[in-house]
């Protein structure tokens, strides 16, 4: 039977999660993934009228702090499992353009 | 407008980022600061390592929605937050928290002065985010990444797209920048990057009895109002110019992103990749949500200040302040507020406000710091005011009044006396009493016949003569005469001598 999700869409997937992939594991993954989907569909067959959706499945709102300082990591802490650094700098392969911002 | 024998309109959005004045970062603990040391600012949460457990900021959220309110949006009841993923290196959890569907606030409108009217900015919504941290290029070969900015709590307000020129855009940044600052929410550094703009720019043009639609560009990372200017106009030019080359309209599919080249004032494209933006926004597991109740919306209200715009206009009316100086006495909000609270103490508000901007500004221009800074308290400031205002003191007295305070304060600490005590003291008191000044009138007409005689007979040096002969009366009578009461008698005595008198 044809799956929930194709071979496209598992490449797609894969390149956006920066997964290199061979054939046969993106034939393997789209199998496995189609079989994960087809399971929860079971959910579809829930009479879900008058239910509001769900934003959090716990029952728990506003987990608040203060504006108070803590002690952050020293640089060489932050550090320590970085494959490469540079003074306190990580350092990573050249980026090109201006950096994500956000 | 017109743009190379087109009729056009330009049609332009912006999202705004304001970097929230907090003390520490949106999800954890870490101090921020500008300019520390790369990489020491930061702790599992900001650093994305596992297991981390990030709690929200309540100032972060306060100072949101105290902006929500003061652009009129309506503030969510109830919140969430969102993971936004993609990868990249300064992005450490490869996604950033951030609000997709149930934003902390939607709606709104901002309303600015712009040529003698009022432009309306409707807001589409306003949301909390993390910021990214920082890729340094400046190293051979390879990229240094500094994570001290990760987590930094911003704002991000996207408008509708009712702009319409350049200038509008530029006025539209400066004043939401004074009303971010105003707030308190921001520092609104634009040299530190505390506020950056990324405009949505399309140019609707007139041809053919048709509308055509160039296709829409956002311009990335603007940081100051002179970028954000440039890179509009130079959007609209360039714009109408490609079509009148190619003739392409807006499509789905067609907008793209490009730069902003600060030395050669030019926008630069982007270099994209495909797929860039698909960012599988999902609710985040980790993170409950936020509900906002009315009491709480409203108790933040209570303490908005009255925005700069309104008060402005205020002053304007209320202080009889010429438009262009009003910003002056508007902008550093403690000083506007003393400036009130001496009107409130009796002061004369016309007279406070050419206090304000003439000696006061200038003392604390020289000291560095602002009015409220000089620290002179808002009792004296009305006395001295209404001093002058009842013409017990002329304004040059004042000035001197003024400076006696300021250096007695410094000489003694807190308590100096009144500014009454002060001119007393001094000798800057005016004479109102007539005798006295009658009596200096004369002196000064006797001894200047020929500016007498200028007076009476030759009407082309009238005003100059009397303005002489009232200038000597003033000097003679050190500058006590009360100058109304010395120019009405100047006038009748010429009037007597005239006469024949
Ligand atoms: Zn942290």
């Amino acid at each position: 039977m044809p799956g929930l999700i194709d071979e496209g869409q598992v490449r797609h997937i894969a390149k956006l999660a920066r997964l290199k992939l061979s054939d046969d594991e993106v034939r393997l993954f789209a199998g496995q993934l189609g079989d994960i989907l087809d399971h929860f569909k079971q959910l579809e067959t829930v009479n879900t009228t008058g239910v509001e959706p769900l934003a959090h499945p716990l029952p728990v709102t506003n987990v608040l702090r203060e504006d108070e300082p803590g002690e952050p990591f020293a640089p060489d802490r932050a550090l320590q499992n970085a494959p490469q650094r540079e003074g306190s700098f990580f350092k990573v392969p050249p980026v090109l353009d201006q950096g994500s911002g956000a | 407008m017109r743009v190379n024998g087109l009729e056009v309109e330009p049609v332009i959005g912006l999202e705004v980022h304001v970097q929230l004045a907090t003390r520490t970062k949106l999800w954890c603990g870490c101090p921020l600061e500008f300019g520390a040391e790369p990489n020491s600012r930061v702790c599992p949460v900001c650093l994305g390592l596992p297991g981390a457990l990030p709690v929200l900021n309540r100032q972060a959220v306060e100072h949101a929605v105290r902006t929500a309110v003061a652009l009129n949006c309506q503030v969510a009841g109830f919140t969430k937050w969102d993971r936004k993923s993609y990868f990249y290196p300064d992005l450490p959890k490869n996604y950033q928290i951030s609000q997709y569907d149930l934003p902390l606030a939607s709606g709104g409108v901002f309303e600015f002065p712009i040529d003698h009217r009022f432009a309306r900015v409707r807001l589409i919504r306003a949301h909390l985010e993390e910021d990214a941290g920082k890729n340094v290029h400046d190293f051979p070969g390879f990229t240094g990444v500094d994570l001290n900015r990760t987590g930094t709590p911003l704002l991000e307000i996207v408008t509708e797209p009712d702009l319409h020129s350049a200038e509008e855009c530029r006025e539209f940044a400066v004043q939401l920048q004074r009303l971010v600052h105003y707030l308190g929410v921001s520092q609104a550094n634009m040299q530190m990057g505390h506020i950056r703009f990324e405009p949505n720019i399309n140019v609707i043009i007139h041809a053919d009895g048709r509308e055509h639609r160039t296709p829409i560009v956002e311009v990335k990372n603007l940081n100051s109002f002179r970028s954000l200017h440039g890179a509009v106009a130079y959007e609209i030019n360039r714009q109408v110019e490609a079509w009148q080359a190619d003739g392409v309209t807006a499509a789905s599919g067609n907008k793209s992103n490009r730069g902003w080249d600060d030395e050669r004032e030019v926008t630069v494209p982007q270099r994209e990749k495909e797929e860039a933006h698909d960012y599988r926004y999902f609710p985040d597991p980790d993170l409950v949500p936020l509900t906002i109740d009315a009491a709480w919306v409203a108790e933040l209200k209570e303490h908005t200040p009255e925005l700069p715009i309104c008060r402005t206009e205020r002053f304007i009316s209320e202080y009889k302040v010429p438009a262009k100086d009003a910003p002056a006495l508007v902008d550093d909000r403690a000083t506007a507020d003393l400036l009130d609270h001496a009107a409130e103490a009796g002061g004369d508000k016309a007279t406070l406000a050419k206090h304000f901007l003439s000696f006061w500004a200038r003392r604390a221009n020289e000291r560095g710091q602002t009015v409220a800074g000089l620290g002179v308290p808002a009792g004296h400031l009305a006395e001295l005011a209404t001093l002058q205002a009842s013409r017990k003191i002329n304004a040059t007295a004042a000035a001197q009044v003024a400076d006696a305070l300021l250096g007695r304060r410094d000489a003694a600490g807190a308590t100096t006396p009144s500014p009454a005590k002060l001119a007393k003291e001094l000798g800057l008191l005016q004479s109102r009493d007539e005798d006295q000044i009658a009596g200096w009138v004369n002196e000064v007409l006797t001894k200047n016949e020929k500016a007498v005689q200028d007076a009476i007979s030759n009407p082309k040096k009238l005003q100059a003569s009397r303005g002489f002969l009232v200038g000597q009366v003033m000097k003679l009578s050190g500058g006590q005469a009360d100058p109304k009461i010395v120019g009405e008698l100047i006038g009748k005595r010429l009037g007597e001598i005239a006469g024949g008198r």
